[in-house]
């Protein structure tokens, strides 16, 4: 089970940053840690998911029901929070993509191990522990929105979210896009171009780490579907006989036929503690290091909108230039606001990712001694009660 | 269709041909393995107890091709022998020469010895070497037999034996005592394809699972064949197990005089069994034959799963061997130490596990998958004993019906013709002989079928109960395996701080 991603809160912000915050939002009134996706409820084409949370006050739990537009809601309103100072620098807990049954193929792909098995159980995993993080994160629990997601009976909005609301981030980073091309951009922090390179490996790596895990899986899958076919053949050679001789072979071919069954169902739960643990931690590794890539894209584009707003200051003819210099004096300021929390993020990141991997890896551990003990024991006493007490005299004749 | 080592597929019949000679090339080995049931030649019994034969469509194939459908057992019991032309089966088949043919008395005489050897003998082939280079290289296996019957020599012999060798022995053997209803054991298959990479000395892993498959067939073969108590009185089996030097089987070549007859008389006694009808008198037979035909379908069906099988699990393997890699490879990239260590050590169990799917594999189709391969091709012989026996009716049938119109016409001549009245006469007495003596071959085949049956439901028993416990051995041993595996990593992923 993914418990608790974040081991501890990320650390307290400086007081540089948090100077301007006037109002001061109520603290959300649910234990960050308890927050569960418990079902996934589906009617026709809608998935509806059940969340859980305990009352900070001891007093009881919240249950409600949302829709993945209520997520891309809130994921929405996290990017677009307007009292965060140095919020380009934050990296979005990531929520996964989109589930729907019967999705077409390119969506399956995208949600990759979320996406195998029977059950919807490792995609609400998914979706507890993206809340969770966005509940203990400092800045973006403060969040009305997050409560109102928590806690309230009614589904918050969920008409289309406003153009005008709509993401600064993206509307920041656009304009750029369009602009010059910045994996050229030289960064003035060396810790940055460190974390920029390391970060670019990392996520191909983890990317390539989890598709092939999820390859083993579905073949661990298509292992089970052979047993299964394979228990099922051998059931049609067994004849009712008088005959003592085809009744003893018939009693062998139930026998393989169980093994096949046993088989089955030890696969199938190889298949399962895989996804459960390693594979929703190595899904979560992608996202994280999706998500820092994101977060020092759009320190860069900071980067390149100070350089831009210099080079207008440096140029300006003296009418506009106190304009120009304040406007520089603007970027700059945003900008270092920006590389403070940045800075923050990446540790609390890389916190949270190395607490997930290691919960992941034992958990997974864990279970496989657990399985392959089962199975063990298992199937020794089948071989020893088939074998019988006395080791007999090799086949004869 | 699985890309590594497919399982040879198998006839209808599940035999090889003995038309082929193992180191020449014109002749496919690979041989239809058609999951559903096109099956040629199938005698089926219907209730109304007549027998209709389906034919293939290459009755009469190119001499190129392998009569591909067919198995050494019925090329045996058609060709009646190594001798001349069969003449079709409405006329009396030419007196053959005994000598080398054992009669029926003759067997029962060899069962009903006393024979105060208990059963203990053991028989392993191993050691398989490449003999020659190019394309007259062969593979040539060790053989070593120990025993502590008093047939044998010595306790103890080993001698190096090639493939064609064992299909001259299964040659013999299939001569012999297929005719008279006994069940000998198919020989394993051969393989173009497998041979050829081999000789050209390819070193790689499909060509080492095929040597090491084929081994695995050489022993099974033998042991099944040894463990016949009829068969492992044979002269040629204890001279194959015993003796240095054995002559080299030249009948398994494809296209010597007598393989074309071979192929010849195949078509003209096909064409014949097309109009056979057999009065069933006894309906344990057509019971039994029944049953083998559902037998054989059904165990076809579960080969054609079991391959599926093995096929994923090699699938996994190979995949968790390239997960094994990427963890390698974020491992390497990963800044947090123990987390580096942890993931570079994922790696190295994971690359152990990628050895325990193979190894299971291997049991899957070892175990499993050729022990009903096995049945498969027993089953031909199965069905080749059975139609031998309808043969031997369809003789009897025709001396009777000889024997009718010549005393039919002795009736009618006048005694004024003394010379022709006494040849007819003489005829007559000839016909009866040969008359009772289809009696008694037909009587003492139902006969040598009953003990033979009874004889292969026990063996299978044995065989089956045998492979289900080294399966599951092999189970709990993968399993002991990966909890050690996995134990010794707990600490290090527990250590990431």
């Amino acid at each position: 089970m993914m418990e608790e991603e974040e081991a501890e809160e990320s650390p307290p912000l400086s007081p540089s940053v948090i100077e301007g915050t006037e109002e001061v939002t109520p603290p959300l009134s649910v234990s960050p840690s308890t927050i569960r996706v418990t079902e996934a409820a589906q009617d026709g084409e809608l998935l509806t998911f059940i969340i859980v949370s305990q009352k900070l006050s001891g007093t009881g739990e919240y249950h409600v029901d949302r829709t993945y537009e209520d997520f891309d809601w809130l994921q929405q309103h996290l990017f677009s929070l307007e009292d965060v100072p140095g919020i380009q620098g934050i990296i979005f807990p990531p929520l996964p993509a989109r589930a729907q049954q019967n999705a077409p193929v390119k969506l399956v792909r995208q949600l990759g191990l979320l996406a195998t098995g029977e059950t919807w159980t490792p995609y609400c995993r998914a979706l507890g522990a993206y809340l969770q993080q966005v509940a203990g994160h400092s800045l973006l629990s403060r969040t009305q929105h997050l409560e109102t997601f928590l806690t309230s009976p009614e589904p918050p909005g969920r008409q289309k979210v406003k153009k005008g609301l709509f993401n600064r981030l993206s509307q920041a980073v656009e304009g750029i896009r369009k602009g010059r091309p910045h994996q050229g951009t030289e960064d003035v922090d060396d810790f940055f171009r460190t974390e920029r390179e390391h970060n670019l490996s990392l996520t191909g790596l983890s990317r390539a780490a989890a598709e092939r895990f999820l390859e083993v899986v579905q073949t661990e899958q298509k292992i089970a579907v052979a047993c299964g076919h394979f228990a099922a053949s051998l059931q049609l050679c067994v004849e009712a006989g008088d005959d003592p001789g085809q009744e003893t072979f018939s009693k062998m071919c139930v026998k393989i036929s169980e093994i096949m069954e046993s088989m089955k169902k030890n696969v199938q739960k190889v298949a399962e503690n895989d996804v459960t643990t390693l594979g929703l931690g190595l899904d979560l590794e992608c996202r994280y290091q999706e998500a820092e890539k994101e977060m020092l894209f759009r320190r860069t584009c900071k980067l390149v909108e100070l350089e831009t707003a210099s080079r207008n200051a440096e140029r300006a003819k003296p009418l506009k230039k106190a304009a120009m210099d304040g406007d520089q004096k603007a970027a700059e300021k945003d900008f270092e606001q920006v590389s403070v929390v940045a800075k923050q993020e990446v540790a609390r990141v890389q916190r949270a990712r190395v607490a997930v991997l290691r919960q992941a890896l034992v958990r997974w551990c864990e279970l496989q001694i657990l399985t392959a003990t089962s199975s063990a024991e298992q199937w020794n006493q089948q071989l020893l009660a088939f074998r019988g007490p006395a080791r007999g005299p090799g086949p004869s004749s | 269709v699985c890309v590594w080592g497919q399982a040879e597929p198998l006839n209808s019949n599940g035999q090889n041909s003995l038309l082929e000679e193992e180191e020449e090339e014109e002749e496919e080995g690979e041989d239809l393995f058609t999951g559903s049931l096109s099956v040629p030649l199938v005698l089926s019994l219907s209730r109304s107890l007549s027998l209709s034969l389906s034919l293939s469509l290459s009755l009469f194939p190119s001499a190129t091709e392998e009569v591909s459908l067919d198995s050494p057992e019925r090329d045996v019991l058609l060709s009646d022998g190594p001798s001349p032309v069969t003449p079709p089966a409405s006329l009396i088949s030419p007196h053959l020469p005994h000598n080398h043919l054992y009669t029926h008395c003759s067997f029962d005489e060899m069962e009903e010895e006393d024979t105060p050897d208990l059963f203990d003998i053991s028989i392993l082939v191993s050691d398989p070497e490449k003999v020659g280079e190019g394309m007259n290289a062969y593979m040539a296996y060790k053989v070593t037999t120990q025993t502590s019957m008093s047939l044998f020599k010595s306790p103890q012999a080993t001698v190096r034996r090639r493939f064609s060798d064992f299909l001259g022995l299964h040659g013999k053997l299939a001569t012999r005592y297929l005719h008279v209803g006994y069940l000998v054991p198919p020989a394993p298959e051969k393989s173009i394809v497998g041979m050829t990479k081999v000789k050209v000395g390819k070193d790689d892993s499909s060509s080492n699972e095929f040597v090491e498959k084929r081994r695995a067939a050489l022993e099974r073969y033998l042991m099944r064949t040894a463990k016949h108590p009829v068969l492992l009185k044979d002269p040629d089996l204890l001279t194959f197990l015993e003796c240095s030097e054995l002559p080299r089987a030249l009948s398994t070549q494809a296209l010597s005089g007598a393989g074309i007859l071979r192929m010849v008389n195949k078509a003209a006694d096909a064409v014949n069994k097309m109009t056979i009808k057999m009065t069933e008198s006894d309906t344990w037979f057509e019971e039994k034959q029944q049953k083998f035909e559902n037998l054989d379908i059904q165990l076809r069906k579960l080969h054609c799963s079991l391959d599926s099988l093995v096929c994923h699990r090699k699938e996994l393997s190979v995949n968790t061997a390239l997960f094994a890699k990427s963890a390698a490879m974020l491992g390497n990239s990963e800044d947090h130490t123990a987390l580096s260590r942890a993931l570079s050590q994922l790696a190295e169990v994971e690359e152990k596990v990628e050895q325990l799917h193979q190894d299971q594999a291997g049991a899957d189709f070892y175990l499993l998958a050729e022990l009903l391969a096995d049945y498969i091709r027993l089953i031909g012989s199965v069905k080749g004993v059975f139609d031998q026996r309808v043969r031997l009716w369809q003789r009897l049938q025709d001396s009777l019906l000889l024997l009718q119109k010549k005393r039919d016409a002795e009736a009618k001549l006048h005694a004024n013709k003394p010379e022709k009245l006494q040849q007819a006469r003489d005829d007559i007495r000839e016909l009866e002989g040969k008359v009772q003596q289809g009696e008694r071959d037909f009587e003492q085949i139902s006969k040598t079928i009953r003990k033979e049956l009874f004889r292969f439901e026990k063996e299978r028993v044995t065989d089956f109960k045998e492979v289900i416990i080294k399966y599951l051995e092999s189970l709990v041993q993968t399993q002991q395996q990966l909890i050690k595996y996995w134990e010794a990593f707990l600490p290090e992923a527990k250590a990431i701080s």
